[in-house]
């Protein structure tokens, strides 16, 4: 009929599709500029003396982050200890026991805001909580802080998987006379672990990066750490320390850790993506 | 309501749930409940305790300025005088300009992922998406510093000759300040926008969609006026979640925005966010006061997230609730 209107609208179709391809590839591109960006300019800067030996002092070239890579397994080690087994506690309560209670509710929704607050108002706690009462920077007080942050992630995962789990399996097993809190740890929890540990893991590989609230608790160290009680060294801080100092070498290094911790975040990330098909809920 | 009074008329499943403590509840089990309820109960502890930390931590700057503390423009640890506007601009402004660039970019990628795209491309560039928020914000402070911020400087004097009668691009091409800062949190925040509002478009239901088709309507247009308009409340709903993000990101903020707590126009020029200060000041904090100024920027930086995370929850319910 209106060949001319007809043809605008095809135009006007192609065009704006196109710009919405152009968007997606903009954004996936991104990713891979960066990954790519990294591992060129960290690779070179990567050796095993870099893995194993403690950093230079200022003014010397070389040396290597290996109490960074220690602190950082410490430091995270210890939140993964404080904060996944209260995730997950926590999040058994929300589907267990707590079906429409309002303590459950109120659970619910502190856990939302303890995920929305940013992690430096997190530190901000820790350093109230540890590094005040104990006049010192220390390595607890910052696994207190990434604990705080892997809390509300892993109890939401948890209670998603739970929810999975079908009720036949639960009743089945109550049915057999076994004790409720067998059937929750050994029949229920196992059925939802392949979940829960993907989720655990996952929130370790988010506090693994975690800097802002490190930076007032953890503090950073550039000799071997010492105890629970003093500073630590740990990767993202190091990285960050590197990468506002003046110096070109430290430049080289932080791109280096960079390397290091992007490896093993996407390492984490691939494996419990990949492990777990896509049922899985977003963080 | 507890489950333990209703009668096992249904089955508990049905009910949503196993009667919780009856009066044949055994040792073991009542212990376990317990056990757990404590678990629960410590986040709740935490949320208060987080919460009340930072109200007393603060009390003294806001006994000292009242909230003419959030209105002044004074920031001096020396003599203890306090004020926080600089960081407020800073933290919105740098945030706004994140929201003008990612919500395009990211609604137009979703549009892409939920309309057009094969389903594996479409799972594909979303895993890739979802990556990169994966990528710790050090790192991209990092990538901010070395890359980000030699483009832009050698971008800025363009950006003034053509674009310098409006004050916002106007000065000294440095590189790092307002608009590198909203540069890299553009880049933060594009995932959250782009998978929220790609779940969102799926659950637009598909006669709607295909009324349109029948009426005749391209699929620019049919995605125009059936997807977005059913689809907006989720879309703003991501974009308050994107917001409550980029509010308090710090490292890669505090990398490129110039660490300099001033009000200026330009976006060429260095600023301060509240993150950045927190996380630079308080290691050293000079003293009480300036160690009481601070834990009041993070207060209210807390509250701040708190309304925006609140908004974003009640938008993006309210779209995927309506299937």
């Amino acid at each position: 009929m209106n060949d001319a209107a007809y043809a605008r609208r095809k135009r006007v179709n192609a065009l704006m599709l196109g710009l919405t391809a152009v968007c997606a590839a903009l954004s996936a591109g991104v990713l891979f500029a960066i990954l790519g960006y990294i591992a060129w300019k960290g690779a070179s800067s990567l050796s095993l003396s870099f893995l194993t030996n403690l950093p230079k002092p200022v003014g010397e070239s070389g040396g290597g982050i290996a109490n960074s890579i220690v602190g950082s397994a410490k430091v995270v080690g210890l939140a993964g200890l404080m904060g996944i087994p209260v995730g997950v506690l926590a999040g058994v309560y929300l589907t267990e026991y707590g079906k429409g209670s309002r303590f459950a509710f109120l659970v619910r929704y502190a856990a939302d805001v303890m995920n929305g607050v940013p992690s430096i108002v997190i530190g901000l706690f820790a350093y109230a909580l540890v590094v005040m009462p104990l006049k010192r920077f220390s390595a607890l007080s910052g696994s207190v802080a990434l604990a705080l942050i892997m809390i509300p992630i892993v109890l939401r995962n948890t209670e998603e998987f739970l929810r999975l789990v079908p009720g036949t399996i639960r009743e089945a097993a109550l049915a057999l006379g076994i004790p409720r809190w067998k059937v929750v740890l050994f029949v229920i929890l196992p059925t939802a672990g392949r979940g829960i540990m993907t989720g655990a893991l996952l929130a370790l590989s988010r506090v693994a990066g975690e800097t802002a609230p490190l930076v007032f608790t953890a503090f950073g160290n550039r000799f071997w750490n010492q105890g629970w009680l003093n500073p630590i060294a740990t990767l993202p801080l190091t990285l960050y320390n590197d990468a506002i100092s003046p110096y070109e070498d430290w430049h080289r290094q932080a791109w280096a850790a960079a390397l290091i911790l992007m490896m093993f975040v996407l390492a984490i990330n691939l494996t419990a993506r990949l492990w777990l098909r896509p049922s899985a809920p977003a963080h | 309501m507890s489950a333990a009074a209703a009668p096992a008329r249904t089955s508990p499943v049905e009910r949503g749930g196993i009667p919780v403590a009856g009066p044949r509840e055994r040792a073991g089990d009542r212990l376990f409940r317990l056990t757990v309820t404590g678990f629960a109960g410590v986040i709740l502890l935490a949320a208060f305790a987080l919460a009340w930390q930072l109200t007393r931590g603060s009390l003294q700057t806001w006994k000292a300025f009242g909230f003419s503390f959030l209105t002044r423009t004074v920031w001096d640890p020396v003599s203890n005088d306090f004020g926080a506007l600089p960081f407020l601009y800073g933290t919105v402004v740098s945030s706004l300009i994140a929201l003008l660039i990612a919500v395009p970019l990211g609604v137009g990628s979703a549009v892409f992922l939920a309309e057009l795209a094969p389903r594996r491309v479409s799972d594909a560039v979303s895993f890739a998406v979802e990556l990169l928020a994966a990528v710790p914000s050090v790192i991209l402070g990092l990538m901010g510093i070395f890359v980000l911020v030699p483009a832009v400087r050698a971008c800025e004097p363009f950006l003034s000759k053509w674009l310098g009668f409006l004050p916002l691009f106007r000065g000294a091409p440095y590189g790092i300040g307002l608009l590198s800062a909203g540069l890299i949190l553009a880049l933060m925040i594009l995932p959250y926008i782009t998978s929220i509002a790609r779940e969102v478009l799926l659950t637009v239901p598909r006669p709607l969609k295909e009324g349109m088709y029948a009426l005749g309507a391209t699929r620019w247009e049919m995605v125009r006026s059936v997807s977005l308009p059913y689809a907006r409340s989720g879309i703003v709903g991501a974009a308050f979640l994107a917001l409550g993000r980029a509010l308090g990101e710090t490292m890669a903020v505090t990398m490129v925005i110039g660490n300099t707590p001033q009000i200026s126009a330009s976006l060429f020029n260095p600023a301060y966010s509240m993150a950045s200060v927190i996380a630079n000041e308080l290691a050293e904090a000079a003293g009480d006061k300036h160690l009481s100024a601070l834990i009041a920027i993070g207060l209210v930086l807390f509250g701040v997230t708190i309304v925006v995370n609140g908004a974003a929850r009640l938008l993006i319910y309210k779209t995927e609730g309506r299937k």
